[in-house]
């Protein structure tokens, strides 16, 4: 389709690169004139170039509202290669634009609380001069996630996958040379990258192997012949789904490859919120909804996709009720909700899983900014305590001298008092992500729970017990900060954050309440709306569903049936959640109080120690995975390596081969070729030639004897020979 | 009319005589001397041939030979007055510049 | 056995002794003046060859002449005889053997006659190597290299001059 062809079709689809390249222009504004811009100004030009993002989805969107119709922009040329045209095409369709949305919208909200966050965080960390940077980064961000989700095909869309990869290392490793021992952070970043890596490794496999039965990498393309190539080569599609989904672990943090999202935490808040739980994480989501052609042709590789969310949903829940730190918790919830995700389009809850994943944007987008804001409110409070004498003293004798912790929730407690706003959207934020009607989380959570028990019944399990762990976690860490009485100096003198920051927070709460009227039963308008994008594989997976399950073909006349709301399961998970709410509750408050009384030796930090013993120590340890993974691939890796470049490369290579053999070898060569050859054979004949030739010569010379009469008798012997030849010829 | 032939054998054997003289006097007048012998006989040998073939040609030639006999033994005999005054010698022995 | 056979046999004779003379006197005016009778002979030779011109100037230019000049030469240097010397004593009879050899190939050529009319069967008078008929021929056939001939002169007199002039002392 080319661009006189999308005026005709009409709307705003055209305007569809400025989604690229608004973000580029803000970030070019920012790195070309930034050093002369006052923090404000860099700011706001990032926040403004996001909101333009944001607008142009909008409008897009609404073009899309008359012509659901998926539309492709073509820009320019990009690969051309014997049979392989690959243009860089962008795809405007309800999905894409979906991801368009969210990814404008939530960063754009988090552009501008990062305007208030880094001016502080800059200022903490004594390098005020970052704070440019970030703002590049984080447009850059922008535009690598706006590639991803507007690609047209698989290669481009891997662009996007890379750089928004890229801009994640760049960012977790934003303060570079903090952390532990100088370079945690770093090693952070470069975590994520490795092992985002690997995902990516098997992602460009499925793509090779796509290119290898379907020709071409084109979503339209590689969706209308799928059908007929899983027909002849059915084990290629199930390679290519299976190394897509180990693309998918990488990128969307799911088991295996799931470690290097909490350690993602060291990058500052807003980009924990903004990449590593809102936007880039749910890329693995979007990259299987997008497939969903492919998936639908593999149950095999459907069920292991969806075991996989579920598993990582349940493992991550349970760890994240044995953390401290404030954003490790969030940071496993955002492991555990990415299960819920990859789950649910792993079954083919393609809809279920992309709303869960617009609903998950704005409740764990609200609830990183709300920790960011109440680490940087116990900095306040920490520096206010710094700067007071009789405090720092008081809190040296509770605490010792060694360094303050601002992200550590067992020295919080009670900020409900001194940090209002934040306490109100952490507790939206909470129950949203707790399932709580009627916040968002409820009726996205509760889809994929509907979907499951039809689906994959194993998998409901296993969310349905996560869904328990959730809520606990959540209530567990909203008492921990919140309720009680400040644990620390810093706590109890903490302050609110300024407005800048708190607005964003305010607009987000308000998106993860009203987050559920997207797609009411009933309405059902989000699915609608992806159905015009997705409406094959959702029909395939709905006549599957009334194919198996006989009496969910009847839901629409049981008297649980609310419009595509079971109410069966919703009252169960609500109850479930209210239960573990009330656990959470009466653990951290009561059993806490209980607690108190104990001498300071014996008294646990955490109420569940006590109670489950060796378990809690699991759980806070992550089942030891990173220790695991340490010594099962790291360490044999290093060993490998470490074989490789002492023994194989070193010893062998080096010393045997290249010293002893060639270099040995090339030394008895060139003295065999010296000394025997040039001096013996080649200087011999050279030499020997010169000599005979001397001698010779002084043979020679004696006939030069000067006497003329000599060469006159030469001269004679001539005449006489050849008259004596003449006259034997004449004979 | 005596036959060529008579001629022909005189001019050789006094051709060999003339060569021999230059081989084996050392004098370099004498060799000088030898060398127009040698002439001579040539001469003798046109001479006897313009009569065989009744053609004055032979006889032309004879008398170009005797000028450049003549020339040449103004220069010779220049060079050997000349070579006398450095080296106070006739003798060819002792002109060996050219030994190797 | 004709009188111009007789005539020949002595002349020849004259000539070989007068040649062997030269080649074996010791003194150079005594190799002058056999060589002198030597030349005459071969005038004679000439006058018997229908070549009287020749004759003539064979006698004036060569016994004449060139042996004054050479005489000349003899007595101005002072060089009749040259000290004994041993230089070369083998060349001698290497020179003599190659000079047997040398007459015995030419004999086996003349005496073969190959190659040759047969001798003496024709007389005819045709040509009388008189001076008008030499000069006709001179300077009608052979005018250019006549004329060069007097070049040649030329420059072997002047040649003579150069070589024989004493260098100034400076």
């Amino acid at each position: 389709m080319n661009l006189s062809e999308v005026t005709s079709v009409g709307g705003f689809f055209s305007l569809v690169p400025l989604v690229v390249f608004l973000p580029v222009l803000g970030l070019l504004i920012n790195m070309i004139f930034g050093g002369r811009m006052s923090e404000k100004a860099i700011g706001w030009t990032a926040s403004l170039a996001s909101g333009a993002t944001f607008v142009v989805a909008v409008l897009l969107a609404t073009s899309l509202a008359g012509h659901p119709e998926a539309v492709t922009i073509p820009f320019l040329d990009w690969i051309n290669i014997g049979t392989l045209e690959l243009p860089w095409a962008f795809r405007v369709d309800t999905l894409s634009v979906t991801m368009m949305l969210v990814v404008g919208g939530v960063g754009t909200l988090i552009h501008i609380y990062a305007i208030g966050y880094m001016h502080e965080d800059v200022r903490h960390h004594n390098d005020p001069s970052r704070y440019r940077r970030f703002f590049v980064f984080f447009n850059l961000f922008i535009a690598m996630m706006m590639i991803l989700v507007s690609a047209d095909n698989y290669l481009m869309l891997f662009v996007g996958w890379e750089g928004v990869g890229l801009c994640s290392y760049l960012l977790i490793g934003f303060w570079y040379d903090k952390g532990k021992d100088g370079i945690g952070n770093a090693l952070a970043g470069k975590k994520a990258f490795i092992t985002n890596r690997i995902g990516d490794f098997g992602f460009l496999i499925a793509a090779f192997l796509m290119f290898q039965y379907f020709g071409s990498f084109n979503f339209d393309v590689i969706n209308e012949m799928a059908p007929a190539v899983a027909a002849a080569a059915p084990a290629a599609v199930m390679a290519m789904t299976m190394f897509m989904l180990l693309g998918v672990t990488g990128k969307s943090a799911q088991l295996p490859l799931f470690v290097w999202l909490p350690d993602a935490m060291a990058g500052p808040t807003p980009v924990s919120a903004l990449i590593h739980a809102a936007t880039m994480v749910t890329a693995g989501v979007y990259l299987v909804a997008r497939s969903f052609a492919l998936y639908s042709l593999v149950p095999a590789a459907q069920n292991w996709v969806a075991i996989v969310g579920g598993v990582t949903a349940l493992l991550a829940a349970t760890i994240a009720v044995g953390q401290f730190d404030i954003k490790k918790v969030l940071a496993y919830s955002t492991v555990s909700q990415l299960g819920f995700m990859v789950a649910a389009v792993g079954m083919g809850a393609f809809t279920a899983g992309m709303f869960h994943l617009v609903t998950h944007a704005f409740f764990k987008g609200l609830l990183f900014l709300s920790s960011g804001s109440v680490i940087q409110g116990m900095e306040r409070g920490e520096h206010h305590v710094e700067h007071d004498p009789n405090l720092k003293r008081k809190m040296k004798q509770e605490h010792g001298a060694g360094h303050f912790d601002p992200q550590d929730m067992r020295t919080m407690g009670g900020l409900r008092k001194r940090m209002k706003i934040t306490f109100w959207v952490y507790l939206i934020g909470s129950l949203a992500l707790g399932g709580i009607f009627p916040l968002a989380g409820f009726w996205s959570k509760d889809e994929i729970l509907l979907e499951s028990m039809h689906l994959h019944p194993t998998v409901y399990v296993l969310l349905t017990i996560a869904a328990f762990f959730t809520a606990f976690y959540m209530t567990r860490q909203v008492v921990m900060v919140f309720f009680g009485e400040p644990k620390s100096e810093p706590a109890a003198h903490a302050q609110e954050s300024p407005a800048v920051m708190t607005v964003p927070l305010l607009v987000l709460a308000g998106l993860s309440t009203l987050g559920g009227l997207l797609n009411l039963p009933y309405l059902h308008t989000f699915k609608e709306w992806l159905g015009h994008t997705l409406g094959e594989a959702e029909h395939a997976v709905e006549g599957a569903v009334e194919g198996l399950a006989e009496g969910a073909a009847h839901a629409s006349t049981a008297w649980y049936d609310l419009g595509g709301l079971d109410l069966r399961v919703a009252l169960f998970s609500t109850v479930l959640a209210l239960l573990a709410i009330a656990l959470g509750w009466w653990m951290y408050t009561r059993r806490m109080e209980e607690l108190q009384s104990l001498p300071l030796a014996k008294r646990p930090d955490d109420p569940l120690r006590k109670i489950l013993g060796p378990v809690f120590k699991v759980f806070e340890n992550k089942y030891w995975l990173d220790e695991i993974y340490k010594a099962l691939l790291l360490d044999r890796y290093v060993d490998v390596a470490n074989f490789l470049a002492q023994k194989v490369d070193w010893d062998f290579w080096h010393d045997w081969f290249h010293d002893k053999v060639l270099a040995g070898g090339f030394r008895g060569l060139t003295w065999v070729l010296a000394k025997p050859f040039d001096l013996g054979i080649i200087d011999g004949i050279a030499n020997g030639l010169a000599t005979g030739m001397q001698g010779l010569a002084g043979q020679m010379r004696r006939l030069q004897t000067g006497f003329v009469r000599n060469y006159a008798l030469a001269v004679f012997l001539g005449v006489v020979v050849i008259l004596g030849y003449l006259v034997l010829r004449m004979i | 009319m005596l036959p060529v032939t008579y001629y022909l054998a005189l001019s050789a054997v006094l051709f060999i005589m003339g060569a021999l003289g230059v081989l084996i006097r050392r004098n370099l007048i004498i060799m000088f001397m030898s060398i127009e012998l040698m002439l001579n006989a040539a001469n003798l040998a046109f001479v006897a041939f313009a009569r065989f073939h009744q053609a004055v040609s032979g006889q032309i030639f004879v008398f170009f030979v005797m000028t450049v006999a003549a020339a040449e033994v103004a220069v010779g005999l220049a060079l050997i007055v000349t070579l006398f005054r450095t080296r106070h010698s006739v003798d060819v022995d002792d002109v060996t510049l050219l030994n190797g | 056995m004709t009188v111009q056979l007789i005539l020949f046999i002595i002349l020849a004779l004259v000539a070989v002794a007068t040649a062997l003379g030269m080649l074996l006197s010791r003194s150079a005016v005594y190799a002058a003046l056999y060589l002198v009778l030597n030349f005459a002979t071969v005038a004679v030779f000439y006058l018997l060859l229908n070549a009287p011109f020749l004759a003539v100037a064979q006698v004036t230019v060569y016994a004449g002449a060139i042996m004054v000049l050479f005489l000349f030469v003899i007595m101005l240097l002072g060089t009749e005889q040259l000290r004994r010397r041993h230089t070369l004593a083998w060349q001698q009879p290497v020179a003599i053997g190659l000079g047997i050899i040398l007459l015995a190939e030419t004999a086996y050529i003349v005496l073969a006659q190959r190659g040759l009319v047969s001798p003496g069967t024709t007389e005819i008078a045709s040509i009388t190597g008189s001076p008008t008929e030499v000069g006709f021929n001179l300077f009608m056939s052979y005018l250019l290299p006549f004329e060069i001939t007097s070049l040649l002169l030329l420059v072997a007199m002047v040649g003579a001059v150069v070589l024989t002039r004493e260098e100034k002392k400076k």
